[in-house]
């Protein structure tokens, strides 16, 4: 009921903004926050109460809905979304402070903008895929609105495809959910869409998975969003508001990761595991070409989020290493690139609004004028390029461990992201904060406001907390890895035939590594 | 209570010192950024000297005490602590960090008491003390990683200190992005050692390392490999030495500290600290040896031709490291260290010696528009020959001792070809190391008349001569000739020693658990039977001397006899000009490596992504808009034609419904 | 007795003369007499079904046919009406509006 009531309460805020007259917008904008910080704190209670002992859904609500089709209204959080739950009300609230200086119809926007926060914490509870579905694409229109509406001069394109791209996807999915329905009804007898229950006693045969699979996949990959499917990302970014931006990096990326471990995994593993070269595949070639592509960018947005499918590449890498530390660094690094790189657009944000522009050719110097935001700067640099000591850090390595047990070849691939993460970072850093100031209306730039001091402050915070004692948040994961990991694990031994299959060949071949390391020469 | 609960304290202190200035700095005044700067350090070394008093009395035998804070990071069997190792080998190296340190945050306040933004130097200063220490410190590989990642970037930091000049900031990215490359392969080590071990903690993988790995098996290859490859990035070694004379952009002092003292010995002491795996490698070991040597001889060569006088002692620096690496490389780890600690002495020396005098002559730095200044710095000038002569190697000086020990044990562990690198390496090192003395002390003075030299403050020479003292007495570190005078040596004995007896037992065991049967008989015999030759090592002791005192005399010949005829001698040479030029290796790397990315990443972007994936998916919708538009041509607005388009319908499928099929 | 198909033709007949008015003609009012004569030639049907058939619900539903035509009629005519005032016209090629 608590999940329920800290789910639905944004919207309710959004309903209660309605009645406010338009004209105040000092009041609107102090209850939409109030209204967000409320759900923040409330939703700390949440990690109060979390057993992290168990993998078991907590917080469970399963109510009938509609009856005839078995569709029920249930939701509950475990591991996997606990902290990307808490994530979301954080960063609504961070973006909500964010958006104060949002000049045409604050009423309406705010109002987008904790609609969208039910709709993203939706997707993290439903344990039904009816609802599911329902809130995966619930929060697609808000999005819509905030990029078409507030956003900068190609923002119809850029929401127009943004829309559309997330859609395909999503109507395959949804395809593929109405076949599951039915499959499940013919074996088992039930007309159901319990996730939970599907997840537990569906019987699918190979062709039957990898079919499913690359459907949910598509849904997924393009909200990931995967290299080749990434292109939205740039053109979204660089046209949402600040706001909107940050919500996207932050948490509507991670709804695709989410699905990963949610659904690809635990319903599809013998997929899962005959499609691991290809994602993973696919992931390195998105870690190191994000970071190649993002090297040459002009616009600091585009950089930022071209280092997003740098960054979400690890994740992926580290979702299909299948062992514990691949799938915690995952966890993690969804967390963590939520974290940095909000906080990246955040202050890409901030310097927009001084000086109407992002190109990195108009900066250099800004050391000097801007001293406060050169440190909150740099924190989020170096945490984003994966400084050891900071939250990047500990995700990337997590991932680069796991996947080195069972994939060295993509391992050694991937590790090299750190060199190019290095190089695109700190040149950009360099063109925008060092060297000598060229233009003159840079001289007269303002410091951050308290108002800004206050959005970056907890990301600074965490970026620290993570990047030194990780064990707080990594301990809400372990029960429901180990749990994900039984989930995979036994399919994808007993029941795949041949060697020639990755999941088999996996230990065999680690043996017939390590045989062969001892091999002397 | 035992007292290695105090360790954590040595890096707290700079640590607290780098907050405060770094947050505070410009608020509470240049003095008071001062005294909080330098007491950080200085207490971390008064900490480190509990800590070693403590150590001497360890019981022999018994593992040395570890510090465990808290667990860092825990993933299914993965655990790492945020633990620190207080052994006799970090004990060393926290030492030299913190005793260096201290001085030369003392001498800082006199280079830098100029600057504006003097507290964002000493925070960057104090950090770096504080990711240094955790590096030599940390019990396991990550903490020693956040270290090494640490330095980097604080490096990164004081290289680009005077940020709005180009050149400093592209020095600073390059030193970066170049240690990246080394990091990298660091880390591709630490995921194989967990493989291989299945922990990273130090003294549980050198303790299991001759039951687990077999011994010059490719794994303990590979890894080793890797490891080294991670070092030569710290260490500026062959191939990736490049970043490190750039770093001279930074303030002396950085110089001092980070690229020649502490930092770049990083490497050297990470092979030291894993010494039990390369021990299982030969083949790496053949590697480092080479790379050691070739750097030493090679950055020598690049020496004798610079007139940047920090130029010259960056790549003293990086030909003294490769020295360092040499020893690892036949297995002499003392050696290495004990180079480490007298270079740590005289190169720190010879670098604030170098900035007293830009200092005093108002930051010019090319040697040509020196000389004579020996009268205007009576006290930076002794300092700086006391340091160029224990550099040279010439007895009693502390270089001749370490050195000396290097070249032994390259001979008599190695062969003549790590020898003849290494004593080539020392002549041309006593050439350029006195060509520097004698054009910027000696000779005519070719002093801008503008510029009016005068010596440094007492808060500058102070250190110099603290500094210059222990390069003159360093070497009693490491008497040779009599076992037993070798305190280093019986010092670090404890965390050295390696039975290769038992991992060469072990191995075989293993390869014939996998059906291989190979007998190191062979290695093991070679290896037990290199003596100690007293007379031998006597002899060399000359010979070297002998050298080291050849290429003062040569240096002599062409700098103060002869000044004209080096200008002669080299004019038009190919190969001088080769030299001078640094071998092109900059500019090979920039052609083959840099610009190939750049450009790649340039089509990339706008041939593959913005035409390619994104030119598909706009392709796609263009597609669909296109069918659309001929079928909206149907949808004319007329009423009346889609009443037509009903009819004809209705007609045509009246008349299907009526045919036979 | 006349037959059915009489019937039938002439509705047919008067239908076919409804459709091809309402495609032919420009005019807004004539296209509706048209469509009403469309409406009237059903109705014929639907009486003459009814009496060949000898049930009842042809009538009713002919009733019910009227009773649309007449609601259609007079919105029709407002919208027509309306139009004109618009647009000072009631040529149904000047009222191309909704075109794409």
């Amino acid at each position: 009921m608590f999940l329920t009531f800290l789910t639905f309460l944004p919207l309710v805020g959004a309903i209660a903004l309605a009645f406010i007259p338009k004209e105040e917008e000092g009041a609107i904008k102090q209850t939409a926050l109030a209204v967000a910080i409320a759900d923040f704190l409330l939703s700390l209670q949440l990690y109060a109460d979390f057993d992290t002992t168990t993998a078991a859904m907590q917080f469970t609500m399963d109510i009938p809905w509609i009856t005839d089709w078995g569709i029920s209204y249930h939701v509950g959080l475990d591991g996997i979304s606990l902290l990307l739950y808490i994530m979301t009300t954080m960063l609504t609230a961070i973006a909500i402070l964010a958006s104060f200086g949002v000049k045409k119809h604050v009423k309406e926007y705010m109002m987008a903008m904790l609609a969208l926060s039910t709709g993203m914490l939706g997707v993290f509870i439903s344990l039904d895929f009816f609802l599911f579905y329902v809130f995966w694409e619930f929060q697609l229109i808000p999005m819509y609105l905030i990029i078409g509406v507030w956003g900068g001069p190609r923002r119809i394109y850029a929401a127009v495809k943004f829309f559309i791209y997330t859609a395909v996807g999503s109507l395959l999915m949804l395809v593929a959910i109405i076949w599951m329905y039915f499959h499940f009804h013919e074996t088992v007898g039930v007309f159901t869409t319990d996730i939970m229950l599907i997840t537990q006693q569906i019987n699918l045969d190979m062709i039957e998975q990898k079919w499913l699979f690359c459907a949910f996949f598509l849904a997924f990959a393009i909200k990931v969003p995967m290299f080749p499917f990434h292109t939205w990302l740039p053109d979204a970014h660089v046209e949402a508001p600040t706001a909107g931006s940050v919500i996207l990096a932050g948490v509507l990326l991670k709804m695709g990761t989410y699905g990963f471990l949610r659904f690809n995994l635990p319903l599809f593993p013998l997929a899962s595991v005959e499609f691991l070269p290809y994602v993973c595949g696919l992931a390195v070639i998105g870690i190191v070409y994000g970071a190649l592509v993002a090297m040459m960018q002009e616009d600091l947005k585009k950089l930022v989020a071209y280092s997003s499918v740098s960054h979400l590449g690890f994740v992926m890498l580290g979702i299909f290493a299948f062992n514990h530390y691949g799938l915690q660094g995952a966890l993690l690094q969804n967390i963590n690139h939520g974290i940095t790189s909000g906080a990246l657009f955040l202050l890409v944000g901030m310097i927009y609004d001084r000086r109407h522009t992002r190109l990195i050719k108009d900066f250099g110097g800004l050391a000097k004028v801007i001293p406060v935001f050169t440190v909150c700067f740099m924190i989020m640099t170096l945490s984003s390029v994966g400084l050891p000591g900071t939250n990047g850090f500990i995700g990337e390595f997590l991932i680069l461990l796991g996947i080195f047990q069972n994939q060295m070849g993509f391992a050694i691939v991937a590790t090299s992201g750190v060199i190019f993460a290095a190089c695109y970072m700190l040149w950009m850093f360099q063109r925008v904060m060092f060297l000598e100031i060229k233009h003159p209306e840079n001289e007269k730039l303002t410091d951050m406001t308290p108002r800004e001091l206050c959005t970056m402050i907890p990301l600074i915070i965490f970026v620290f907390w993570i990047g030194f004692y990780p064990k707080p948040f990594t301990k809400t994961f372990d029960a429901s890895i180990e749990h994900l990991i039984t989930q995979v694990e036994p399919k994808k031994t007993h029941e795949s035939p041949g060697g020639h299959h990755a999941a088999v060949a996996t230990p065999v071949k680690m043996a017939k590594a390590e045989a062969g390391l001892h091999e002397t020469h | 209570m035992s007292f290695v609960n105090l360790a954590f304290l040595v890096p707290l202190f700079p640590l607290i010192g780098s907050i405060i200035n770094g947050f505070f700095g410009l608020k509470i005044g240049k003095d008071r950024v001062s005294w909080v700067a330098c007491t950080g350090p200085v207490l971390s070394f008064i900490v480190t000297l509990v800590l070693f008093a403590g150590t001497l009395f360890h019981t022999a035998g018994t593992p040395y005490p570890e510090q465990s804070l808290f667990t860092w990071i825990s993933a299914g069997n993965f655990h790492v602590d945020f633990g620190f190792q207080i052994d006799p080998l970090s004990l060393v190296m926290m030492m030299v960090v913190t005793g260096v340190g201290s001085i030369i945050h003392i001498y800082s306040i006199g280079y830098m008491h100029e600057e504006y933004s003097y507290y964002r130097y000493f925070a960057y200063l104090n950090l770096f003390l504080f990711s240094m220490l955790l590096l030599v410190m940390g019990n396991n590989f990550l903490v020693m990683f956040i270290g090494w990642e640490g330095v980097g970037v604080c490096s990164y930091f004081l290289i680009g200190y005077y940020f709005e000049k180009k050149s400093a900031c592209d020095a600073g990215v390059k030193a970066f992005v170049v240690n990246r490359v080394g990091d990298f392969a660091f880390l591709l080590g630490i995921f194989g050692i967990f493989k291989m071990f299945g922990t990273i903690d130090f003294t549980e993988v050198m303790l299991a390392a001759p039951t687990t790995l077999i011994y010059n098996s490719e794994a303990a290859t590979l890894i080793t490999l890797a490891l080294f490859v991670g070092a030569t990035g710290k260490s500026a070694q062959i191939p990736l030495y490049t970043w490190l004379p750039d770093a001279m952009e930074g303030p002396t002092p950085v110089s001092a500290l980070i690229h020649a003292a502490t930092m770049v010995t990083a490497g050297v002491y990470m092979v030291v600290r894993c010494s039990a795996l390369f021990n299982l490698a030969p083949l790496t070991m053949m590697i480092i040896a080479l790379v050691g040597g070739g750097t030493a001889l090679f950055a020598a060569t690049i020496g004798c031709t610079q007139w940047d006088i920090k130029r010259v002692l960056a790549y003293s620096t990086v030909s003294q490291i490769g020295y360092m690496f040499l020893a690892c490389g036949v297995g002499a780890y003392t050696a290495a260290i004990f180079h480490l600690v007298t270079h740590a002495f005289f190169k720190a020396c010879l670098f604030l010696g170098s900035g007293s005098v830009i200092h005093g002559m108002h930051h010019e730095q090319d040697i040509r528009k020196m000389g004579g200044l020996k009268d205007h710095f009576p006290i930076t000038y002794v300092t700086f020959l006391v340091s160029t002569i224990a550099i040279a190697g010439i007895f009693p000086f502390s270089g001749f001792f370490s050195k000396d020990e290097i070249l032994y044990h390259a001979l008599m562990d190695g062969n003549v070809i790590y020898w003849g690198m290494g004593i080539s390496g020392a002549f041309i090192t006593a050439f350029y190391m006195f060509r520097l003395v004698f054009l910027t002390f000696h000779g005519p003075s070719n002093v801008d008349p503008h510029v009016h030299p005068h010596e440094s403050p007492k808060v500058m020479t102070l250190p110099l001569i603290i500094l210059a003292f222990l390069a003159l007495t360093g070497g009693l570190l490491g008497i040779p000739l009599i076992h037993g005078w070798h305190i280093l040596h019986n010092w670090l004995e404890p965390v050295l020693a390696f039975d290769l007896e038992t991992a060469l037992h072990a191995s075989e065991r293993m390869l014939a658990e996998h059906g291989h049967h190979t007998s190191f008989a062979e290695v093991l015999h070679k290896a037990q039977h290199t003596s100690h030759n007293i007379w031998l090592e006597i002899t060399l002791m000359v010979f070297s001397v002998g050298v080291a005192l050849a290429g003062i005399a040569t240096a002599w010949f062409f700098y103060i006899k002869r000044p004209e005829l080096p200008g002669k001698l080299v004019k038009g040479q190919w190969g001088f000009n080769l030299v001078e030029n640094k071998y092109y290796v900059d500019e090979l790397y920039d052609e083959t490596i840099v610009k190939p990315i750049v450009k790649g990443s340039d089509m990339l972007w706008k041939q593959a992504d913005v035409r390619g994936v994104d030119g598909a998916v706009n392709g796609v919708a263009w597609v669909i808009s296109f069918l659309s538009k001929i079928a909206s041509s149907f949808q004319s607005g007329f009423v009346r034609n889609y009443a037509l388009i009903m009819v004809v319908g209705f007609i045509f499928l009246m008349i299907v419904s009526q045919m036979e099929f | 007795m006349v037959p059915l198909s009489h019937y039938l033709i002439l509705s047919a007949t008067l239908f076919s003369i409804g459709v091809l008015g309402v495609l032919i003609r420009r005019n807004a009012i004539v296209v509706f007499m048209c469509v009403e004569i469309m409406l009237n030639a059903v109705n014929i049907s639907l009486i003459a079904f009814d009496r060949y058939l000898n049930q009842h619900d042809g009538q009713i539903f002919s009733f019910m046919v009227m009773c649309v035509a007449a609601a259609e009629v007079s919105v029709g005519l407002a919208i027509v009406i309306s139009l004109f005032r618009n647009k000072a016209t009631v040529n149904l090629d000047e009222l191309n509006l909704m075109k794409w």
